[in-house]
């Protein structure tokens, strides 16, 4: 693995981050939250647009892997006074830096950053791209939940998940509908017609089921129901639905859930009270929040440790480059 | 001074001599043979010089990309005699003081002709008519008007234009592309564009402009000239408004003949453009369409532009391909050599067929003893790699570095003038 | 290349390992206070069977004093080889602040996953005694480090490859040496 670009990756190589993440998550037990593994390296935080629970919990990744991590901001950067993606980027790889995580509002950048720098890049979510390790969260918060303590060397193999909300728009729903399928999961997103993205010829979209009526999916009873953040004021009224239209038809409101069974309730945050999800819902058992933020930490510390650990990192070269 | 081209396949068919004299092709039976310097055309193809409805010289306000100068250098070493530069400049070409000053700048550069497109509106605004009057009667007699760049998406706007250029036997050049359906848009909206999370470019943007300028046409009268047809959608729109007698024209780019969406998964920002490329059945109809004729013509849209505007995110890119260097090796690996089209075929839909659209004489009788020789000797077999240093022009942002592409253009005569000679372009200052 | 050789075979591993469970026994005078902890992936495995013979030996219940401590994150060669894979670490639920940790490995050779282990022992807490234990000492140290227990002194060349197989990875109990100068 050299870059964390897309959530795309051959099933063995999920699972073996996922297994890492889990020996990394035992440090959290610990009082001395420290591995030195990443002892010398120099991890940037390059946020171009502000995001400050996943830079925190990269900032932590890397300082509990003992890497030194500096954040730099989009914002007041010589990005926003005009200098080019590229020569930030050549200019921070020219400070020695052994890494560099990136959240960008541009699609693609990370993967055009990758292309330029020469150094492993991790995508921290890239415009309405995709967010590999917020995928990795989930699917290790949600492996946590269906197997126990049993966990290692296993996918999700037959989980049913729905994806629920402004997919087209989402990284986390594209990174999510290519990392759960190649876990075995059988993935449908579900959102108004406006938010979903285009359809391929087979009528998939992003490659996997796709609904949308809410009501319908929750009468098939999934494992899972993944709410994704709304921002309904960005469109709201030429291609969102308002907000009551929204809550109308797609909200985990309080009648829905009584519907949904023993699911799993997943939500990346921040969450919308009582527009994607009922206080009730985010509040349940069947809730995963809490846990999902906590996995974020152990998932990048396995992904900072994949990349940067070693000189000579493996020679696999699949959906991860 | 008496030119003998000896042995050439005159529009890729029957082998002839072909004698340049005084600016014109003469009867080779007439010429003193001794006297004259002789070009040995065996297994060239001899093709009339090629005119470009299409072109972006970026002259004045965008120097930085591309000069009336060097763009007229990069259209000579393409088999370029004739390029109509587009009116997106700044200040826009929309006052007889622009278009004379970039007729002048053609005039002095000498390698090509140098054919100023008027805007329609002015400042590209799309809210008030240009002076079309004043720009069809200046000295660089503008006979092609559009807002290229920006759609005239105004419906009435689009209808006075018309009317306009009908009574100035002008025509309209519309860049269909709805503002509305495209905001954002930055790729061919496909289950590529979702994947890859970049805001999608529906055909229907295309298609529905093209249909409505197709009745306003109809309507006045008047002749209307689609740009860079891009889907199967507006093929078939096309075909439908000449079938029902509209004068209609439309040209395709060589990069929509060639290269398809699969292209931006890199989000290398060379790959960006507009229209955008778009999916394989729409590359397959638009090489049918232009065999056909429901599409008149080949036309580049190089768009130069400097590296900085390329080499950021895809979404920020500057949109548009350099393409008049490489636009005849295109044509012929996605045209001739799929059997689409012939030599003389490529004539007409680069040479004949683009000056009719654009009022330039001198290229209705291709090759004919007694045209103006414009001339282009292109070596069919040759092979090469497209590499940035090789391009003559300012610019090089084009899509095909790295890519083989076929033919090669050995020498060109542009009213007689040598502009090109075994593949370097013929410096030596005004003609 | 030779073929590999196989020095102890399982009746020998067996007895060195009751051999074992008795000197760290001696050395604690007692079973009070020990804490076993394997360094995976066969050390771990090699604990748990020590853990089995002191609670023959003894008759308490060892199985909450044996657990396993992965060295990966602490190793001094991370950045020279391939991406290394971790483990996972088991420590009894009673900690090991104040107690006499006895690590297990398979093979002594450099001494260096000794040192990782005593540092990632150190951020873990703090035991009264570490103790080592292992199955092979093949020399070539290159730290300051000795073994309390050793199941067989193998002295061997640095070219030659020295392989443990357990059953409960391997399907067979032997060590193996193959390699070395022909």
């Amino acid at each position: 693995m050299k870059h964390l670009l897309t959530a795309a990756m051959p099933r063995d190589e999920a699972v073996a981050l996922l297994d890492l993440a889990e020996d990394m998550h035992q440090i959290q037990d610990r009082e001395v939250k420290k591995l030195p593994a990443l002892r010398g390296r120099t991890v940037v935080n390059l946020f171009f647009e502000d995001s400050t629970r996943t830079r925190s919990s990269f900032e932590i990744a890397g300082k509990w892997l003992s890497a030194d991590v500096i954040n730099v901001s989009g914002k007041g950067s010589s990005v926003s006074k005009g200098e080019s993606l590229r020569d930030t980027g050549l200019t921070i790889a020219a400070m020695g830096v052994d890494g560099v995580v990136v959240r960008s509002g541009s699609s693609g950048a990370p993967t055009q950053l990758a292309d330029w720098i020469g150094r492993p890049v991790v995508n921290a979510g890239d415009g309405t791209h995709e967010h590999p390790t917020q995928a990795l969260l989930d699917a290790f918060a949600l492996r946590r939940r269906i197997h126990g303590g049993a966990v290692r060397g296993r996918g999700l193999d037959g989980v049913r998940i729905a994806i629920v909300g402004d997919i087209a728009h989402s990284r986390v729903a594209r990174s999510n509908a290519l990392l759960l399928p190649a876990l075995g999961a059988e993935v449908t997103v579900v959102g108004p017609p406006s938010l979903l993205p285009v359809a391929a010829a087979d009528g998939t979209r992003l490659g996997v089921r796709a609904e949308t009526s809410l009501d319908r999916v929750i009468a098939e009873r999934p494992d899972a129901l993944m709410l994704l953040r709304v921002q309904l004021e960005r469109q709201a009224g030429r291609v969102a639905p308002s907000a009551g239209e929204y809550i109308t038809g797609w909200s985990l409101t309080d009648e829905r859930l009584a519907r949904l069974g023993d699911a799993h309730i997943m939500h990346p945050g921040p969450m919308n009270r009582g527009l994607e999800l009922s206080s009730r819902a985010a509040d349940s058992d069947a809730s995963t929040i809490l846990e999902q933020v906590t996995a974020g930490v152990s998932v990048r510390m396995a992904v900072l440790y994949s990349l940067l650990a070693s000189d000579h990192p493996s020679a696999v070269d699949g959906g991860t480059r | 001074m008496t030119t003998l081209l000896t042995g050439a396949r005159v529009l890729g068919g029957e082998v002839r001599d072909l004698a340049i004299e005084g600016g014109a092709l003469v009867d080779p039976a007439t010429v003193d043979r001794d006297a004259a310097e002789t070009v040995d055309a065996s297994g060239l193809v001899a093709l009339p010089g090629l005119v470009d409805l299409h072109t972006h010289l970026r002259q004045p306000g965008g120097e930085q990309a591309e000069t009336v100068a060097t763009g007229v250098r990069a259209a000579a070493a393409g088999g370029y005699t004739c390029v109509f530069a587009m009116a997106n400049t700044s200040p826009v070409a929309d006052t007889p003081a622009v278009v004379e000053q970039v007729h002048r700048l053609g005039l002095e550069a000498g390698l090509a002709t140098v054919r100023p497109i008027g805007a329609v509106s002015v400042g590209l605004a799309g809210e008030r008519l240009a002076d079309l009057g004043m720009l069809a009667g200046s000295a660089a007699r503008v006979t092609v008007f559009s807002d290229d760049g920006h759609c005239v998406a105004d419906a009435e706007l689009m209808r006075r234009a018309l009317e306009h250029a009908a009574a100035l036997d002008a025509v309209i050049a519309q860049h269909a592309q709805d503002p509305a359906l495209t905001r954002g848009a930055v790729m061919h909206e496909s289950p590529l564009a979702a994947e890859l999370g970049l805001t999608g470019w529906p055909s229907a943007a295309e298609a529905s402009i093209v249909a409505r300028d197709a009745m306003l046409a109809e309507a006045a009268g008047a002749r209307l000239h689609v740009c860079h047809v891009s889907t199967v959608e507006t093929v078939e729109v096309v075909r439908q408004a000449k079938a029902r007698g509209i004068a209609i024209t439309a040209e395709v780019t060589p990069h929509h003949l060639l290269l398809t969406e699969e292209l931006v998964r890199g989000y290398d920002g060379r790959f960006k453009v507009n229209p955008p490329l778009r999916a394989d059945r729409d590359v397959q109809a638009l090489r049918e369409a232009l065999a056909d004729g429901t599409i008149d013509i080949v036309a580049t849209d190089h768009a130069p532009h400097a590296p900085e505007a390329k080499q950021t995110a895809f979404a920020d890119a500057a949109f548009g391909m350099v393409g008049l260097e490489t636009a005849l090796g295109v044509v012929q690996q996605s045209m001739v050599e799929t059997g689409l089209l012939d030599w003389a075929g490529v004539a007409r839909v680069m040479s004949t067929a683009p000056a009719a659209i654009g009022r330039e004489p001198g290229y209705d009788a291709p090759l004919a003893i007694g045209s103006p020789a414009h001339v282009v000797l292109v070596d069919p077999g040759a092979r090469a790699v497209v590499e940035a240093s090789s391009l003559k022009g300012r610019s090089a942002n084009s899509p095909f570095l790295g890519v083989e592409l076929p033919g090669r253009v050995l020498h060109v005569w542009h009213g007689g003038r040598r502009t090109v000679a075994d593949g370097e372009v013929v410096t030596g200052g005004a003609a | 290349m030779t073929s590999a050789r196989t020095v102890l075979g399982p009746d020998e591993i067996a007895r060195a390992l009751t051999r074992i469970a008795h000197e760290i026994l001696e050395a604690n005078h007692g079973p009070d206070g020990l804490v076993l902890l394997g360094i995976p992936t066969r050390g771990a495995y090699l604990a748990q069977r020590l853990a089995d013979r002191l609670a023959e030996i003894t008759g308490d219940d060892f199985s909450g004093r044996v657990g396993a401590l992965d060295v990966t994150m602490h190793r001094d060669d991370l950045r020279a080889t391939p991406t290394r894979a971790s483990h996972p670490t088991r420590i009894p639920a009673a900690g090991i602040d104040d107690r006499v940790v006895v690590l297990v490995d398979d093979v002594l050779y450099s001494g260096r996953t000794i040192r990782a282990a005593l540092d990632a022992l150190a951020d873990l807490g703090r035991p009264r005694a570490v103790r080592l234990a292992v199955l092979v000492d093949r020399g070539h140290r290159e730290l300051p480090i000795r073994a309390d227990s050793v199941g067989k002194n193998l002295p061997s060349a640095r070219s030659e490859h020295v392989s443990i197989l357990l059953d409960e990875v391997d399907g067979r109990d032997a060590v193996t040496i193959e390699g070395g100068a022909a």
